[in-house]
């Protein structure tokens, strides 16, 4: 059975976080906001570390894409 | 754990519509890998156990994940607040040396005998009797299990934001019957593998402000007045037991032999996520590389509790022995949540905090939809029909989990939620700590015979049930003074010393099976290539070893035992 990458939907997913709370983080962060947070801009650097990762894994799926080297199917048994 | 005093302190917190959305795109995206999963699923072993294709970085971290669900999020933070370091034994001690013994030991008696479930190699290697005990009792408790983990989400849902208690239940019902039922083991470790990262997504920075407002790890140090509480032995707090001695003895031999390879080794909803594993050296590799976050994640869940307790008003008050506030332990989280997170990453948090208790739930029902199917329709209802009548009877058996989870997520909640841990450790020492003791007796003894086999498991659940009925307050007849934990450490020690004892009488006056039948199944009868695993193709690389992980991640745990213990 061949399923679907689930490097691409996490790079997709957080890619997605990612992009927003670095919007969040830059466009509408509030004072209230960076007082809650000790002063950081914890939206901008989880936003930054989140669109990071996306990368790692979008980069790691082009890179070594699903069922390249082995091309067999999986033996069934049952 | 006493989550119904939840909703009476001050946990609701401030989710404005950006924390909604990203809550939104979140199910969407777990709803769409059930339908893209779906389009895989063309046989009965494709739904229930992904047809053995998966990649072992992917089932090793649903390894983990099925068991970062709703009570492990919830009771280990809380454990950080109340005992302090002396929680990391339940990380440590107590799974990274089951957990790489299962991959090493006894993964390639799993895998190598394609058995589909762990009732179905006791059946192959004990018969029926013993295999009709382990189904059931395992078929019954995962149902237990998943109402009361479902109610856990609940009460959380309804505290958070304010959704009453039976919607709450069934719409999170409705959410895990939706993507398992769609796209089977697969949709349901894929998401675990996705709710790994969003709880890591959800509790790094909660960790990492934290830190910043109480000064560092020397805040910490300066700020906790009880010593014991910074470092993990003798753990005399958490053991219940008084002399130091004892109190080490109780929790490598109770929580880290007995209680731990229990759970680990023999806990079809963990084994489950190997057996999915696309080949032999895979299977070996996913909980030894599930070990490593294992080993890691304490820093993210303990530290927060710690951390809490000096910066949360209510919990500082609590641990002064202040109950006015009505907050409990459980509370850890969502007040730290509540305190430190703005806007945006609290969504995020939202989202991590719900995808935790989904994990738990979903582990439950795709593990008992397997056994359900294989080993108690198929070889005891329905024999010897074709492979889409069984892929039907998974289907319905997960909507029928999961009605029958909804009814026990209400009993859960009649019961008021009081003592569930104590509940969950007692129902651990009844089932798991006999099943790793036949099996590691039956494993290992070819002379171990069908009739020790179930009559063993059956005189180590009395022994277990025993010792709790006699020390359980509720019962009246309390002959033995242990706190809640301790007395499951005994139980589970007893239990499983009476299995050993009595497998072993029983089998030198019965009739064992003969060695052609225990081909692969024991020790001593399996050819060492059958046991071993390929080092070629996606196998090869000294980096996927798994003897060299393995040792890598017990050297790494010795490690930080040395600095933080």
């Amino acid at each position: 059975m061949r399923l679907f990458d689930l490097r691409l939907i996490i790079a997709f997913l957080f890619g997605l976080y990612g992009v927003v709370l670095v919007v969040i983080g830059l466009g509408f962060t509030t004072d209230d906001d960076l007082k809650k947070a000790e002063g950081v801009n914890i939206n901008l650097w989880a936003g930054i570390a989140m669109v990071a990762l996306s990368a790692v894994f979008a980069a790691w799926a082009m890179l070594r894409p699903q069922f390249a080297d082995t091309d067999k199917q999986p033996v069934k048994e049952l | 754990m006493s989550v119904s005093v939840l909703a009476e302190a001050d946990l609701r917190l401030d989710a404005g519509p950006i924390d909604y959305a990203l809550l939104v795109v979140y199910f969407a995206v777990v709803l769409g890998i059930g339908v893209m999963a779906r389009r895989s699923v063309s046989s009965s072993l494709d739904f229930l156990l992904s047809g053995r294709s998966l990649p072992a970085w992917v089932t090793g971290l649903a390894f983990i994940s099925a068991n970062l669900g709703a009570l492990e999020l919830m009771g280990m933070t809380a454990n950080g607040a109340q005992y302090g370091m002396a929680t990391v034994h339940y990380y440590w001690i107590g799974a990274i040396p089951a957990m790489v013994f299962l991959g090493l030991v006894m993964m390639p008696f799993y895998y190598g005998s394609k058995v589909r479930s762990v009732p179905e190699f006791m059946r192959r290697r004990f018969g029926k009797p013993a295999h009709l005990v382990n189904a059931i009792s395992f078929a019954v408790a995962q149902i237990l299990i998943a109402g009361i983990n479902l109610f856990a989400l609940a009460v959380i849902i309804d505290a958070l934001l304010g959704w009453p208690l039976p919607v709450s239940i069934c719409v999170a019902a409705l959410v895990v019957l939706a993507y398992t039922t769609l796209g089977g083991l697969s949709a349901a470790i894929y998401n675990e593998v996705l709710q790994f990262f969003v709880i890591v997504a959800a509790l790094a920075p909660l960790t990492i402000i934290g830190l910043i407002k109480v000064g560092g790890w020397q805040g910490i140090v300066d700020k906790i007045s009880d010593p014991e509480q910074l470092s993990a032995w003798p753990a005399t707090e958490l053991t219940g037991i008084d002399s130091p001695v004892w109190s080490v003895v109780g929790l490598v031999f109770g929580l880290g032999f007995v209680l731990s390879f229990g759970y680990w080794t023999t806990n079809f909803a963990e084994v489950q996520r190997a057996m999915s594993a696309k080949s032999m050296s895979a299977a070996k590799r996913t909980p030894i590389i599930g070990a490593y976050p294992k080993a890691l994640i304490p820093a993210i869940i303990i530290i927060p509790g710690i951390i809490a307790a000096i910066i949360v008003p209510e919990m500082a008050q609590l641990k002064a022995g202040d109950t006015s506030s009505g907050v409990v332990y459980n509370n850890v989280l969502p007040l730290l949540m509540r305190d430190l997170l703005p806007n945006g990453i609290l969504g995020i948090a939202i989202t991590g905090l719900l995808a935790s208790f989904m994990a738990g739930v979903a582990a439950n029902v795709s593990s008992f939809n397997t056994v359900f199917t294989y080993d108690l329709w198929q070889d005891y209802i329905k024999k010897d029909r074709p492979d889409e009548y069984y892929l039907r009877v998974g289907r319905l058996a997960t909507v029928g989990a999961c009605v029958l989870a909804i009814g026990t997520a209400f009993i859960a909640a009649a019961l008021g939620g009081s003592n569930i841990m104590d509940y969950i450790q007692a129902l651990f020492s009844f089932f798991n700590a006999p099943l790793f003791a036949t099996f590691i007796v039956g494993m290992f003894w070819k002379r171990m015979t069908p009739t020790a086999g179930w009559v063993g498991l059956l005189a180590g659940t009395f022994t277990a049930m025993f010792i709790y009925a006699i020390s359980e307050p509720s019962f009246g007849i309390k002959l033995l003074e242990l706190p809640g934990q301790g007395a499951s450490f005994l139980g589970a020690g007893l239990a499983f010393v009476v299995d050993v004892v009595v497998s072993v009488a029983v089998s030198l006056v019965t009739r064992p099976k003969p060695d052609s039948e225990l081909v692969g199944l024991v020790y001593s009868l399996t050819p060492k290539k059958d046991r071993s695993h390929s080092t070629t193709g996606e196998d090869a690389g000294w980096y996927r070893s798994p003897a060299l992980l393995g040792g890598g991640v017990l050297a790494l745990t010795t490690v930080l035992y040395f600095i933080f213990g």
